[in-house]
């Protein structure tokens, strides 16, 4: 044990006396008594069913509409056709018609969504190569050992990108028709860019290094089994939208917590009419290129509609919660006030 | 000093060999040096006349004195190392055994056979004083010998916290398994019904060839996962808070002795919390309660009741040889002595002759006694400032100095003090020829054995030692016999015969003793007074008052223990029943302690400590007074201090707060890992149990050694729920240690449920929150790694919060602590998804961008608040409850100060006081009623105990 260095002199060996060694600190020793619980609580309460009350406001003022077309209208046919795999690369087309009862007033986001889809499986979520995803050569021709067995196609070429993540990519593409009551449908735009984070676009997915195209940086690089066609080829509108930057393949890469999700598809262009106000009411079609089979796994497809606000999209759960949560913060600061003034000892018996 | 070997060699003249029963040895012929001894040998000459050997033994019973050895006669002349190689004897003793106080064993050496008693030997651990050196020969040596054979493995203590902290880890373990085979069934399911329909997407590993499997390697993963709920940091944090605790006892100045320059010293550090749930104190009177410095207080010759007189207290002018600082002076006595009063003149013969002290004459009349006990010490004093004056002694003589002249006497016998005669005697013979034996002794033991003419003198002077005892002194009563020449021839046969035997020779000799001490006649008695130490009646009221149970150990008589303890305030009037025991035999106060222990164990599985001068290591806690009686008490002990009373402040004050905060500790930690690792079980329901882990794999690593280690730490090295003095002010606030009601079982399961509850909130708030939302850019958030990020966040910030709740005290310190491990945790955070690193390690740091983007979004914050507020409101509307309907003493202190400190009104602190008091009867009201109900010896709260151990 510590010895208490000696010295000479009677009180050679007396502790010191400062404060920290006598425990004698200078401290604050908050308790909880009733002029801090009941206020704190009934503040609590009024705070919690205020902000819930503000933003269930908010969320009734957005919009979303879902609409599953895993077998509506004619993408039946193509659901079907999906269930054989000999299938698999014949393209499928079907158009689902919706109804949109209220004008979408503002930005609209247009997302595809998947249920039953485990995207968050341990597995899953490693079989990926980070150093691929942001362009090292290296890895780009020697995939990490986590992408197996999607790492290498049969002819043992390295896949890229490689992994059941990019290999799993949802592929199903659409086209949205608006029909106005009068007059010939009016294709919607969607702008198809600015649909990931900024750090994924700009940091973390960068092409291969290379003077020429990007075909030839991928050279020796065989595209995942279920892709149609290779990576530097995913967007053929947009040369600038290939390769690892494919927002829709960044999108996709950045896997759901959760198996049931949605994710961002495009931005609505409110550069023209009908749509400088937003998705005005009225019926929709929309076509779809149907490619990702989801029956093997009892999954859903659906598209999702919505607008935002402030604090995003439509999402019940929080102001409802924030309801909940204020209200039974209140019944109990009326349980713990009856309790203090009619039975606690601190309450009415000390003032007899 | 540096040893001083006179002579190193040495010979082997014959190899042990040892039968059963006995020892055959003659090993060794050792010359001694002047240092520690390393084994047991017997001694057979020194440097000193008379084979005479001064020893002292505090290493192996902790007295101080010197004692004094002396070889056999007809060895102490060999004092020539070349004599001595010439010595071919045999010794034949009992076998190897740890009784230091009896040594029985013959010598066979040129035909002859002599008796071998503990006298002769030397024992390993003795060192030698005012002695050159001298010669022995190794008797037992290595583990044989009796300083070995008494060190028992020693037990580890452990405290109950400890006991049941481990009991937990193990219950804590099982959850662990039985989360990782509920997962685990899980994932069998899964991959039964989804994974295996999920195969072309991601196909089973190679290996895993069937959901069984993977259901198998699922449980160990998750049994890796959820280690953090086995508490691995729990064991180090514990030390580490009973370590500084520890120094908090060092270095407390309110337990450091001006007197003596000694500060308290915790010398284990593992037993703090203990400190404050002590139920029974077993203690020492002599030393511990007292101060160990005894005076001659007051005496009875012939009937004749002397006491002190302080104010006429002078000089003795006429005696050189008193000694300057005795405090007895009695001018009739004083008077009676000069007269030549012959029944004084006797009385103080006895206390001059009758003793085992030893002198020593630095010069002409500055004499210096060595006595193995004070008291002795103390009437041999008293007999020298009486002009019988005790000068020196060889081994059959005693010379004194009767009022001036100088007398010597021959010492034929002494007749040994053991805790059974309880009385000791010499027989000598007077320069006249006259034999005579004197005796003392307890005046129990010795009225019986008064001569029947006695009976008068021995009423009178039994009512004196009565009056003594109730006064608290100690007594002891004194006789004499006259011996006849044939008397003494007869008996010294008998006791020489006894002294040969080489079995039961203790029985031997007690039966030859029993027969010469009979038909005394009685002297008087004598008192001796042992003043309490400094504070120890307020301590021990505290101490009951803190419901902890006293238990003393003396060797006094019974009416002076009885009286000692009305003085210092254990034994009150309102006790209506005192539990005394007192033995005569060892066997009677063993049955009668197997009695009381058993009603003890009956009621619960309380805490002992035991505090004394001289002690034993079976007690739970041991507490050692350093100051008279040597060292071995510090040494054994677990915690040293020079004074009783710093007791009060060490159990009420350092052991109070020790065990408060090692609980407050403990809870706190067990419901933090909880709430951080259940969060794993709650996803698995949703990622098909695929041991996907919630947060990131830094944040796990961290979590518990940087981001929530240092608040807890800090809570359980520096909270106080009350300040020192009020712990003092009201003892009843140890209450709740004693009963153990800070962390036990049920308190566990309340942390744990607690934690599960959290781990429950700290899922599903960002789970319904986030599965829905997206941001004000319309992406969505519910990606996984701005999950991860929300759910670790709001756990960092809900713990924070719970152990601001928890602390009591906020120091700077804690404020540091608490405020800093936030801080780390958002700087850490900020690096690790930093893109610098990223570029450095892409795989290693892949949460890029993730603090960023989750953290700039207001509904992220917004969950965070909302998880933390239903967290924190269940646990802060329990303790208002609880402190409303149920208020713990604490508490109500707490409120008492707080009120005091804001000064609002008088009256209010009046009716809060007269409350602490009402709380305080009702509760010593319920604790009387629970010991008259359980254990019928118990009513009194405080037991003496009464045995005769010491002289």
């Amino acid at each position: 044990m510590g010895k208490v260095q000696v010295g000479t002199g009677p009180f050679a060996r007396r502790p010191d006396n400062s404060a920290f060694k006598q425990q004698r600190l200078p401290a604050w020793s908050p308790s909880l008594t009733p002029y801090t619980v009941l206020p704190v609580f009934y503040l609590l309460a009024v705070v919690c069913v205020l902000l819930g009350v503000w933003l269930f406001i908010t969320v009734e003022n957005t919009h979303e509409l879902k609409v599953d077309y895993t077998e509506e209208g004619t993408c039946i046919r193509c659901f079907e056709l999906r269930k054989d795999p000999i299938q698999a690369r014949n393209s499928c087309d079907c158009v689902v018609n919706f109804n949109i009862p209220k004008t979408f007033p503002g930005d609209v986001f247009f997302y595809y969504g998947l249920v039953n889809f485990h995207q968050n499986l341990r597995r899953y979520m490693d079989s990926r190569d980070e150093d691929q995803l942001v362009g090292r050569k290296k890895s780009l021709k020697s995939p990490s050992s986590y992408c197996e067995p999607f790492a290498h196609d049969e002819h043992g070429e390295p896949i890229a990108p490689c992994g059941a993540i990019a290999n799993s990519m949802f592929n199903d593409s659409f086209t949205l028709t608006y029909h106005p009551p009068d007059g010939a449908e009016v294709p919607v735009p969607l702008y198809r860019r600015g649909i990931t984070w900024y750090t994924d676009k700009n940091v973390k997915f960068r092409n291969p290094p290379t003077n020429t195209t990007l075909q030839l940086a991928f050279q020796g690089t065989a595209q995942p089994l279920f892709w149609q066609q290779p990576v530097y080829e995913l967007d053929p509108a947009d040369p600038s939208n290939n390769g690892f930057i494919n927002d829709d393949l960044i999108v996709w890469m950045r896997e759901a917590a959760f198996p049931n999700f949605k994710k961002l598809y495009g931005i609505l262009i409110r550069a023209e009419t009908p749509f400088s106000e937003g998705l005005p009411a009225g019926n929709y079609s929309v076509n779809i290129i149907y490619n990702f089979p989801v029956q093997y796994f009892q999954g859903r497809k659906e598209v999702v509609l919505s607008t935002v606000s402030w604090f995003g999209g439509q999402n019940h759960f929080l102001p409802i919660a924030y309801l909940v949560t204020g209200g039974l913060i209140f019944i109990a600061a009326i349980v713990l006030t009856v309790v203090y003034v009619k039975v606690g000892r601190d309450g009415k018996n000390m003032e007899e | 000093f540096l040893c001083r070997l006179i002579s190193t060699l040495i010979f082997i003249k014959k190899l042990c060999s040892c039968s059963v029963s006995v020892c055959v040895c003659v090993c060794v012929c050792v010359c001694v040096c002047v240092c520690s001894l390393q084994a047991d040998l017997l001694l057979l000459s020194s440097s000193e006349p008379h084979g005479l050997c001064y020893i002292e033994t505090a290493e192996l019973d902790g007295e101080t004195n010197m004692k004094v050895r002396q070889s056999l006669s007809v060895t102490s002349e060999l004092g020539d190392p070349n004599n001595l190689a010439q010595f071919d004897g045999e010794v034949v003793c009992e076998p190897p055994n740890n009784k230091l106080d009896r040594f029985c064993g013959t010598l066979y050496w040129k035909d002859c056979k002599y008796g071998l008693s503990n006298q002769n030997m030397l024992l390993r651990g003795c060192v030698l004083r005012n002695t050159e050196s001298c010669y022995g020969l190794v008797i037992f040596a290595g583990p044989d010998t009796k300083l070995m054979q008494n060190s028992g493995r020693t037990k580890f203590k452990r405290t109950s916290i400890d006991r049941l902290m481990n009991t937990l880890v193990l219950w804590i373990f099982g959850f662990l398994v039985c989360m990782g085979v509920i997962l685990a069934i899980g994932n069998a399911v899964w991959e039964r019904e989804v994974g295996f329909l999920f195969q072309s997407y991601l196909p089973w590993d190679p290996p895993v060839d069937n959901f069984l499997f993977s259901a198998f390697l699922s449980f160990w993963s998750y049994v890796i996962i959820l280690n953090t709920v086995v508490p691995i940091s729990l064991y180090v944090s514990v030390e580490v808070i009973r370590l500084c605790h520890s120094y908090f006892i060092n270095w407390d100045r309110r337990m450091f002795c001006n007197r003596s320059n000694t500060a308290a010293e915790a010398r284990s550090t593992t037993l703090n919390e203990e400190l404050g749930q002590v139920e029974y104190i077993f203690s020492d009177k002599t030393g511990t309660l007292t101060q160990n410095i005894m005076t001659f207080n007051k005496c009875s010759i012939n009937g004749h009741p002397c006491t002190v007189d302080f104010l006429l207290f002078k000089m003795f002018t006429w005696n050189p040889l008193a000694d300057r600082d005795f405090r007895f002076y009695d001018a009739s006595l004083l008077e009676a002595v000069k007269v030549g009063e012959p029944a004084v003149h006797e009385f103080f013969r006895v206390l001059s002759l009758c003793h085992t002290v030893m002198s020593e004459e630095k010069s002409e009349g500055e004499l210096y006694y060595k006595a193995q006990s004070p008291d002795e010490g103390a009437l041999v004093t008293a007999a020298r400032n009486f002009g019988f004056v005790f000068r020196s002694r060889t081994p059959g003589t005693i010379t004194t100095q009767e009022l001036g002249k100088a007398v010597t006497y021959t010492l034929l016998a002494i007749l040994d003090f053991n805790n059974i005669r309880k009385r000791m005697s010499v027989i000598v013979r007077n320069p006249e020829g006259r034999i005579r034996l004197y005796c003392k002794g307890a005046d129990t033991v010795l009225f019986e054995r008064l001569h029947s003419c006695c009976q008068d003198l021995m009423n009178i002077t039994s009512d004196h030692l009565n009056e003594c005892a109730g006064d608290g002194l100690r007594t002891l009563a004194l006789a004499y016999r006259d011996l006849s020449e044939e008397q003494w021839a007869e008996w010294a046969e008998r006791y020489r015969g006894a002294e040969k035997a080489t079995d039961c020779r203790e029985d031997h000799l007690a039966a030859a003793y029993e027969e010469i001490e009979q038909d005394m006649m009685l002297l008087g008695a004598t008192a001796i007074e042992d003043k309490l130490q400094e504070g120890v009646p307020e301590t021990i009221a505290i101490l009951s008052l803190a419901n902890i149970k006293i238990w003393v150990l003396t060797g006094d008589k019974q009416e002076t223990a009885v009286n000692i303890g009305y003085s210092c305030k254990m034994l009150t009037d309102d006790m209506t029943e005192v539990f005394i025991i007192n033995g005569h035999t060892v066997q009677s106060v063993r049955e009668d302690l197997r009695l009381v222990h058993r009603s003890i164990y009956l009621s619960t599985s309380p805490v002992f400590l035991h505090i004394s001068s001289f002690l034993s290591p079976a007690a739970h806690i041991g507490v050692g007074i350093s100051g008279q009686e040597g060292i071995q008490a510090v040494l054994a002990s677990d915690y040293s201090f020079s004074q009783f009373r710093f007791l009060q402040r060490l159990l009420l004050v350092h052991g109070r707060w020790s065990y408060l905060r090692m609980c407050r500790f403990l809870c706190y930690f067990f419901y933090k890992n909880f709430a951080f690792t259940m969060v794993h079980f709650w996803f698995g329901f949703f990622c098909g149990f695929s041991a996907q882990t919630v947060y990131d794999q830094y944040f796990i690593t961290l979590y518990n050694i940087v981001y929530t280690s240092l608040p807890v730490l800090a809570m359980g090295i520096f909270d106080q729920d009350v300040p020192e003095q009020r712990s003092l002010e009201y003892p009843k606030l140890y209450e709740p240690g004693q009963l153990n009601l800070l962390f036990n079982k049920r308190e566990f399961f309340i942390c744990i449920a607690q934690g599960i509850y959290t781990s429950v909130v700290l899922f599903f708030i960002p789970y319904g929150t986030l599965s829905q939302a997206t941001q004000s850019n319309g992406v969505v958030l519910a990606d996984y790694q701005t999950f991860a990020v929300t759910t670790a966040t709001a756990l960092v910030i809900v713990v924070s919060v719970q152990i601001s709740l928890d602390t009591g005290f906020w120091t700077a310190i804690n404020h540091f602590f608490v405020w800093g491990s936030l801080t780390a945790y958002f700087t850490i955070l900020f690096t690790m998804h930093s893109s610098v690193l990223f570029n450095i390690f892409p795989k290693q740091f892949h949460f890029l961008g993730s603090a960023h983007n989750t953290l700039a979004q207001p509904v992220v914050w917004l969950t965070i608040a909302l998880a933390t507020v239903i967290c924190i409101a269940p646990v802060l509307a329990f303790r208002f409850l609880k402190l409303d309907l149920k208020p713990q003493l604490a508490d109500t202190v707490r409120r008492l100060i707080t009120t005091l400190n804001k000064k609002k009104n008088k009256s209010v602190y009046q009716r809060i006081q007269g409350r602490i008091n009402t709380q305080i009867l009702i509760q010593m009201l319920s604790r009387i009623w629970f010991h008259q109900m359980f254990l019928k010896y118990f009513l009194a709260s405080s037991v003496q105990f009464h045995t005769l151990t010491k002289s």
